[in-house]
């Protein structure tokens, strides 16, 4: 166990994110990428994903105003949307798009305006803690690698 | 984007063979590491992670996020990389589009991958012959083995080539490179491959053990491709064997294995040019290297239009062969590369000549750098117009459409592709504004909508079939021209209108282009052109055709539309000006339309004006325009090589393309054409 507190926090949160389901293996990927060379891979990538995921949400928005919907093109977005989800290990969201795509296939409108509120609701969530969890992280300084006294 | 672990982009053949060599040696020793990947996605989070995998994995690798600059890329430097591994669902372009035009000119081993895992697209990364499919996200497992696919490929080819007995030829084919002219015109791509080559072969031992990076693998300059298409339509398609192709090239060292492969891939080229309708995607495939960005869309255009105006009688055999010619030395990028057809061109003549409209907007646009060709090219296509075109036309409204959107995007590195749809008219304009990415871009980017145009126009005018050669490059060719010159265009746009302002090489050709009538014809075409650049785009990569090719497509239309245009906009110019546009980045704004078809002409060079005008009354019409909304990005450096895609009149088309292929041609470039965009001119 750790001894420094604020890495033992740390480990606190990022096991809670895992067993909460919010996170998955793909996100440990990324951690084990991360490295001297790159201290906040993670970090970085996070945050790009958030800022170009961003763009996605807000297409599937604008697609969900116009009627009838456009099933073909709501799917289509949904797809970039659950790559990208997906590749950094976003469990629900990733869980929410899938939901999603299979409304748009069946044709689903409500089902897919009511998914999206809920996917809406995790990407924030996850956001939310995955910020709180970084804010620790560089408080923490580098877990693994560092070498420093304790 | 951009090359990571300093591998530039923009290097010309002679940097990129030094480079070679040295790393060769070095790669062989560590190798799987030091595997040279290329990363195409259009996500950036994935692609930021791939990276970053790869990197672990010790490969040396370079992202990518569009399509067409990715092939711009591999076009660029052919033995640049040894595996590209690509995204399925890219907006630009379609994954397997991309994958299929790497089988066809670089012959690399790709890797699919997509968080789909549905049977039915893992089968179509099996039938479009990608060597691998990873699902989404990927692991970093997956992409440790990845270098098996290089050794595979290797091996077989290698193989092939030693059963063929092919080894002794193989390096008598390179001190024949080295002395022969395997460009007409000193093709500086060409001799440089010649040298790659010799590398390679140097490495041929080693790479039997470690699997290096380099093969013994002929390489299909645009002359060579000329020939071989010069061949082939000599003998017919249908009939034409390898044997009797291997003896009328006449080419040492070139062996019945090679031409046998390089007839399978023209055949599928052919196939796909012709049954594209149901493609998705677009031509924007015709992105071309810098290099060949210049040459391709010209040559692609050229290579089209070339064949088919030889076929339909309407382009003497001896223009297009000037044309290409003086594609072919455009491509070497000698900005002044004496057209030797210049005269060519001024046969042409363009009914409506009058450019004039168009070298005035096309000076604008030409000096905006960055042709943006296809900058929001008004989706006002009027498909009528295209009506004639198959495929085409479809393609050219929905270019039109996606022009338009694409014109949007410019990203600084992005050359402006037009993607024209082909048949289904995906006129994507891709808008790079970045001319920055490398002069060579500008051909790209011009050129695919040029392309289409041109391909388009092609079709219909002669009723050439439109399976030009290059697929993609059909639709747009006719596309793009008919597109842009709405209603009036009389397509002037010779050229005039790229704005190959960027291409230092380029003078600006604008205002060459008289528009016969008011060019006002909303540019909308330039959509057009920006397909067409595709098309020639395309045509390049076909190689030593498309550069010829080039000139003819360009000059194709311009008779083309010399026939149509009399009166109807619907030049479908083959205005291969894309590539001027790109040069000049376009800028997005309509000046694209206009840059394209100055780009066209402008492109090589000043002197274009003259055929420009001719020619250019399509394009002018459709630069001229000036409503030449091009938004689409800015077809980036449309690699000098003209993109004149725009016919004016056969005759002054050629001289235009010639003429503007010298100008534009950044010298830079390495044009090598190994596309097979082009048809070949059958001669």
């Amino acid at each position: 166990m750790e001894r420094n507190p604020l890495r033992r926090q740390l480990q606190i949160m990022r096991k809670s994110l895992f067993d909460q389901g919010y996170l998955d293996e793909q996100f440990v990927q990324l951690e084990e990428l991360q490295d001297d060379s790159n201290p906040n891979f993670v970090e970085e990538v996070v945050t790009l994903y958030y800022r170009d995921s961003a763009r996605l949400i807000l297409n599937i928005e604008q697609a969900l105003e116009r009627k009838p919907y456009n099933f073909h093109k709501l799917d289509a977005y949904m797809h970039q949307f659950k790559g990208s989800s997906s590749s950094i290990g976003a469990k629900k969201v990733k869980a929410e798009s899938t939901l999603f795509r299979e409304y748009c296939k069946s044709g689903n409108g409500e089902g897919c305006m009511r998914c999206f509120q809920q996917l809406k609701k995790e990407y924030a969530t996850l956001r939310k803690k995955l910020e709180a969890y970084f804010q620790v992280a560089r408080q923490a300084g580098p877990m693994e690698t560092a070498c420093r006294p304790k | 984007m951009n090359s990571s672990s300093g591998k530039e982009y923009m290097s010309t053949a002679s940097s990129s063979t030094g480079w070679k060599a040295a790393d060769a040696a070095a790669a062989a020793d560590q190798f799987p590491a030091g595997l040279r990947v290329l990363v195409v996605d259009d996500d950036p989070t994935c692609l930021m992670i791939l990276e970053k995998m790869l990197r672990t994995c010790l490969y040396e690798v370079t992202k990518c996020n569009r399509a067409e600059i990715a092939l711009l890329m591999l076009r660029e430097n052919k033995n640049g990389f040894d595996i590209v591994i690509s995204d399925v669902h890219m907006p630009d372009m379609d994954g397997f589009k991309l994958l299929e035009h790497i089988g066809l000119e670089m012959d690399l081993p790709v890797i699919m991958m997509s968080a789909d895992d549905g049977k039915h697209v893992v089968m179509k990364g099996v039938t479009h012959g990608a060597c691998d499919y990873l699902i989404k996200p990927v692991r970093i497992e997956a992409l440790k083995n990845i270098w098996q696919h290089v050794v595979r490929k290797r091996k077989n080819e290698w193989k092939d080539f030693e059963q063929s007995g092919s080894v002794e030829e193989g390096d008598r084919l390179l001190k024949q490179a080295d002395d022969a002219d395997y460009s007409s015109s000193a093709n500086e791509g060409n001799w440089k491959s010649s040298k790659r080559r010799k590398d390679d072969e140097d490495e041929t031992d080693e790479r039997d053990d470690t699997s290096t990076l380099k093969k013994p693998r002929v390489v299909w300059s645009v002359e060579l491709h000329q020939q071989f298409v010069a061949a082939v339509n000599q003998l017919g398609i249908d009939k034409a064997v390898p044997k009797k192709i291997l003896e009328l090239m006449n080419v040492p060292g070139l062996t019945r294995e090679n031409v046998a492969s390089h007839l399978q891939k023209y055949r599928l080229y052919l196939r796909r040019l012709s049954g594209v309708s149901q493609h998705p995607s677009n031509l924007n495939s015709s992105f071309m290297s810098p290099q060949e960005a210049a040459f391709g869309p010209l040559s692609s255009l050229n290579g089209l239009d070339l064949q088919t105006l030889a076929a339909t009688g309407q382009l003497p055999a001896q223009s297009l062969a000037t044309l290409q010619a003086a594609g072919l030395g455009r491509s070497a990028g000698k900005p002044g590369i004496p057209m030797p057809s210049v005269d060519q061109r001024n046969i042409f003549s363009f009914e409506n000549p009058k450019l004039r409209f168009g070298e005035g907007q096309q000076q604008h646009v030409n000096n905006n750098k960055q042709m943006n060709l296809l900058h929001g090219i008004p989706t006002t296509m009027e498909p009528k117009q295209l009506a004639g075109l198959h495929h085409t036309a479809q393609s050219m409204g929905n270019m039109n459409v996606q022009v338009a959107s694409n014109g949007s995007q410019s990203s600084q590195n992005n050359p402006l592709l037009m993607q024209m749809a082909q048949p289904q008219a995906r006129g994507q304009v891709i808008n790079d504004s970045s001319l920055g990415h490398a002069p060579r871009l500008l051909s790209p980017m011009g050129q695919p909508i040029l392309s289409n145009g041109i391909a388009t126009n092609v079709s219909t005018k002669t009723g050439i079939q439109e399976n030009i050669r290059a697929p993609s490059y059909n639709p747009v060719l006719q596309t793009s021209l008919m597109l842009n010159f709405p209603t009036n265009h009389a397509s002037e746009l010779p050229g005039n209108s790229f704005p190959l302002g960027t291409t230092p090489g380029i003078p600006s050709l604008t205002p060459k282009v008289a528009f016969p009538e008011d060019v006002n014809s909303d540019i909308k075409g330039s959509v057009g052109f920006m397909l067409s650049y595709d098309i020639f785009s395309d045509l390049n990569q076909h190689k030593p055709q498309n550069w010829e090719l080039q000139n003819i497509g360009m000059t194709f239309d311009a008779s083309q539309h010399s026939n149509n245009l009399q009166g109807n906009h619907n030049h479908s110019q083959p205005v291969l000006v894309q590539q001027g546009f790109s040069s000049g980045q376009v800028n997005g704004q309509n000046k694209s339309a206009t840059v394209v078809s100055k780009a066209m002409f402008s492109a090589g060079d000043s002197t274009g004006h003259a055929s420009a005008q001719n020619g250019n009354q399509h394009l002018n019409s459709l630069l001229v325009d000036g409503t030449v909304r091009v938004k689409s990005e800015t077809v980036a450096d449309a690699t000098p090589t003209n993109l004149y895609p725009d016919h004016f009149g056969q005759e002054d088309l050629m001289s235009a393309l010639l003429k503007q292929q010298d100008p534009i041609a950044p010298a830079e470039h390495e044009f090598d054409f190994d596309g097979y965009s082009l048809d070949n001119i059958p001669e």
